[in-house]
């Protein structure tokens, strides 16, 4: 059979199957014998004292076997606090325990857990609990908040839970020397990340073996044992986490939630298992926002378009308690905030804040999106001030292919790119200058036509163990079977990314089997070696390169054994299209099944060697990757009713090398999708009293087919040398560069109108209200 | 409890339900067919879409005691993984899921789609799925499905009519 090349090539999907006829198992799919279900007491209002609990009309229901409050805790020996992983000098970290101790501080928040037989009567008892509250004075408004009182956690007297200044460069002579200032006030509005499948788990306590199996749908299924463990005082080989098929994840899987150490402590109270399956409702006021930043930017600038510094004061919305990640999310958004640029001078106050709002934490691009947007933002101001192309501002201040690596301002030093390249692929592909002609041509006859650009830059392949709040390393286990199949271990836990077939092109071709024979085990903390999880666009650029490494040894070992049958020296073989052959000679080979089977077999072993063909690798990177690209949208504001309409996108992004275009391609589609929402649709909202009132799909908009529009896609491909797969991770990246394309397209829709900067989502009735003072006499109502 | 008489993908089941149940729950927690799934409680995200007597239904909108008597299929009855349907190979070949959870809400929509325009165009796909979310996607990639499954089903003569449309292969 000929060798053939997977790597690059558009495979179908491996882990389909089960997906499309309905046989895969999510969380809820799984049924185990005396299973019992629990439901959630949870507050109604944002901020309130809990006077008392009463179970007596609850635990007098049909089926309840159990309810417990944050006093039955306490009286079982537990106190504790769920935990976070961020560290920030200075961050107050305040008590934040599984059910609300004493006061309730976000809508939603789990007052008590009930027991029941089956998920009906469970949520019967549930609303029998009679809950008696206080309530005292909330705070939403995180600018407010910051101010003083009233305080989220009056333990510790402020609301703000840290601060982060830096100055870098010469910002003050930048300021001063500058030609011109471009100042806006920009809102990065809360959203809610919304996997089709909503917070699910399962836990089972067996007292013979003394094990806990969790069944959950998390990103982190090690992450999550670990703090599972700990949080229990069990060892953590007693814990087995499993993460099965997940619906979804976007950044809101990657924590630790109380509800999921609750069912495990539940199922060892009651030694039966304990389910939970989320409504929705309680999804959209439990499961972490994303985003939520009010930024105060300053961008001084020459005549001709340089940039010579930014200032910013960025306050980010924290909510209720410090999560996973919660303070930390942010910390990325003025360090990235140079974006492509070369920005010598740098200042930034960011200030983390407590609200009586659900937690923030990481969601697809986690505090990237935020920095694109501004930067972006701000260059498409800078452009119009000077009136100039925002085509020509940015090439202006383009770091230039031959500056890479590049270190910018605020320490991170960009391993690779090429910004000209995929700013003139865009330009190329969509027309820019037809779509100019034509904008001039439409204005005449009053349609406003808007066209938007955004040229970015993400960090991602998160990321070298030093720069991270958590280990950054991955690893990889691959285990040649005697009969030639091969085993894959990732510590990595895809959840719609892929994996199963990307991982399997790239081991097909390296050992030169079959991708039928190959399996891919992720999920599983008692099969798979311990590994880090799936975000951060890391599953391939840190989990792949992993993979890559055992490979290596792998093929280091099979050369030994093939080597020692042909009496040759080692350093005279190579692998050659999947074969191990004599270096310029191919008329010898020996495959990887051959050299596993010799392997397990254990005779004919070199003098030393270990029978057996197995490797477990870790890859510990030593840089995050920096994808990067350049998106134009073009939208058209109809005047009358301010209404958007998306006529083109083009996407260009440069991930690097590319394993399966097919699954790049939809990664890209799924985060434009999510970035386009929330230039135009979607928006988490509390009111002054704490409601959340969009909480639920009625209410707040994630975007349906007849909302998008059919995208274009195109690629470059400049490697990196921070991995050994050369490639840079595209999770994230379709989300990032399309929110400020939209933005700066409606803006640009909108200039007509001397309108500059509207905050999203660019609801139709904002803009309808923005264009009413100019159109007076010049277009009809 | 009221008795309910059902056809479920070709299998009859005569089954006592509480007079509050739902369909959905009907079908995943008594019938075991956990294919179809429930993404939401405000019947606004079709992860749930069934095919009550040969029409897409969204099974979380309706109690099980009023399909009494009536046939339902469910994306285990739409093809198994040795027979799929048309419009399976088209997601799978078009790349039309990620993490798979609208999947057969969406693959039974599409279906009902089909049967009611079996040449739709791109703009009229998008509206005959609106009522299913996918959060992954983008969608794109999902109409190319349904193009690609209205081609190949247009071009498959033995399949003209509703019946023999579904269900090409499964069981439950
Ligand atoms: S579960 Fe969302 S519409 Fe049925
Ligand atoms: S594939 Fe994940 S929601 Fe559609």
């Amino acid at each position: 059979m000929a060798f053939t090349t997977m790597v690059g090539a558009k495979i179908k999907r491996r882990e389909d199957p089960r997906l499309i006829t309905g046989r895969a198992t999510y969380v809820d799919d799984v049924h185990l014998v005396g299973g019992l279900h629990a439901a959630f007491v949870r507050s109604p209002y944002a901020h309130a004292k809990i006077v008392s609990v009463d179970f007596k009309e609850a635990k007098a229901k049909p089926g309840v076997f159990a309810a417990y409050s944050a006093a039955d805790l306490k009286a079982a020996g537990f106190e504790g606090s769920m935990p976070t992983a961020a560290e920030l000098p200075g961050l107050q970290k305040p008590m934040h325990p599984p059910l609300a101790l004493n006061e309730a501080r976000f809508v939603g928040e789990a007052v008590a857990i009930v027991i029941a037989n089956d998920p009906y009567a469970a949520r019967d008892a549930a609303e029998a609990v009679v809950v008696t509250y206080e309530e005292l004075p909330v705070v939403i408004d995180m600018e407010k908040a910051a101010e003083g009182g009233p305080f989220v956690h009056s333990e510790i007297g402020t609301n703000v839970a840290y601060e982060m200044p830096m100055k870098l460069g010469e910002v003050d002579e930048a300021f001063a020397n500058a030609d011109l200032v471009v100042k806006q006030r920009i809102v990065n509005q809360r959203v809610v990340p919304c996997p089709m499948e909503v917070r699910t788990m399962l836990a089972n306590w067996e007292p013979g073996p003394a094990q806990l199996t969790l069944w959950a749908s998390t990103q982190i299924p090690h992450l999550l044992r670990t703090n599972v463990a700990m949080m229990l005082g069990l060892n953590e080989t007693k814990v087995r986490v499993i993460a099965p098929e997940v619906g979804g994840g976007f950044g809101a899987k990657l924590q630790f939630y109380a509800e999921e150490f609750l069912v495990c402590w539940a199922a060892m109270q009651l030694g039966r298992p304990v389910k939970y399956i989320e409504t929705r409702s309680e999804c959209f006021q439990n499961m972490t926002h994303g985003r939520d930043q009010v930024q105060y930017v300053e961008l001084a600038a020459k005549k001709d378009g340089t940039v010579l510094g930014l200032r910013m004061k960025i306050f980010s919305n924290l909510g209720a308690y410090n999560y996973m990640l919660t303070p930390a999310i942010a910390t990325f958004t003025p360090m990235m905030a140079p974006g492509c640029y070369k920005i010598p001078a740098l200042e930034s106050h960011l200030i983390g804040v407590f609200t009586n709002t659900v937690a923030t934490d990481a969601y697809r691009g986690a505090g990237r999106p935020e920095a694109t947007f501004l930067i972006e933002r701000m260059m498409d101001l800078l452009a119009a001030e000077l009136q100039m192309d925002p085509v020509d501002v940015r090439r202006k201040n383009f770091i230039a292919e031959s500056e890479f690596p590049y270190p910018i301002v605020t320490g991170l030093t960009y391993d690779s790119g090429n910004y000209e390249a995929s700013l003139a692929k865009v330009l190329e592909v969509s027309d820019y200058a037809g779509l100019r002609a034509k904008q001039a041509e439409l204005r005449k006859e009053g349609r406003y036509l808007g066209i938007g650009l955004s040229t970015y830059v993400e960090v991602c392949g998160m990321g070298p163990s030093a720069a991270m709040p958590a280990p950054g390393w991955d690893s990889a286990t691959i285990r040649v079977e005697p009969t030639g199949s091969v085993t894959v271990m990732t510590g990595v836990s895809p959840h719609g990314q892929g994996q199963e077939t990307t991982f399997a092109q790239i081991v097909a071709d390296d050992l030169g089997v079959p991708i039928d024979s190959i399996n891919i085990i992720h999920g599983d903390t008692d099969k798979v070696q311990y590994g880090v999880g799936t975000f951060g666009s890391r599953g391939t650029a840190v989990g792949g390169a992993a993979l890559k490494l055992a490979i290596r040894t792998i093929q280091e070992k099979a050369i030994k054994i093939a080597a020692h049958q042909w009496e040759a020296n080692p350093d005279d073989l190579e692998y050659k299209d999947g074969k191990i052959t004599v270096k310029g000679d191919p008329s010898k080979s020996l495959t990887t099944a051959e050299a596993g089977f010799i392997a397990f077999r254990g005779i004919n072993l070199p003098a030393g060697l270990e029978p057996g063909l197995d490797a477990t690798r870790r890859f510990e990177p030593p840089n995050f990757v920096y994808p990067f690209g350049a998106h134009i949208c073009v939208v058209e504001v109809d005047a009358r009713t301010g209404e958007v309409k998306i006529v083109k996108y083009v996407a260009v992004d440069d991930c690097g090398p590319i394993i399966n275009p097919l699954i790049v391609e939809g990664q890209i589609h799924g985060g434009l999708a999510q970035g386009i929402a929330q230039a135009l649709f979607e928006e988490a909202v509390y009111d002054e009293s704490g409601q959340l009132t969009s909480g639920s799909f009625m209410d707040y908009a994630i975007p349906h087919a007849e909302q998008l529009l059919s995208f274009e896609t195109d690629h470059t491909a400049t490697p990196t040398d921070v991995n050994p797969l050369g490639i840079k991770g595209v999770g994230e990246a379709g989300t990032i560069g399309s929110t400020p394309a939209v933005v700066n397209a409606v803006m640009d829709a909108l200039a007509p109108f001397g309108v500059k900067h509207i905050d999203m989502p660019l609801r139709p009735e904002k803009l309808w209200a923005a264009m009413q003072p100019k159109k007076n006499g010049q277009v009809h109502a | 409890m009221p008795q309910i008489e059902i056809d479920v993908n070709g299998a009859h089941h005569s089954v006592p339900v509480e007079p509050r149940l739902l369909l959905v729950h009907l079908l995943r927690d008594k019938l075991e067919l956990t294919g179809t799934h429930v993404g939401c409680d405000t019947s606004s995200c079709g992860a749930c879409t069934v095919l009550l007597n040969g029409e897409s239904v969204k099974s979380c909108t309706m109690f099980a005691v009023q399909a009494d008597g009536s046939a339902v299929i469910t994306i285990e009855g739409i093809g198994a993984s040795d027979a799929l349907h048309p419009m399976q190979e088209a997601f799978w070949k078009m790349h039309g899921l990620q993490c798979g959870y609208c999947t057969p809400g969406m693959i039974v929509s599409a279906v009902d789609l089909l049967r009611r325009n079996p040449d739709p165009s791109d703009d009229e796909i998008r509206a005959g799925i609106e009522g299913n979310l996918c959060r992954c996607t983008g969608y794109e990639n999902i109409i190319r499905a349904v193009r690609s499954a209205a081609a190949a089903l247009r071009n498959d003569e033995s399949r003209h009519s509703v019946a023999e449309l579904l269900p090409v292969g499964g069981s439950n």
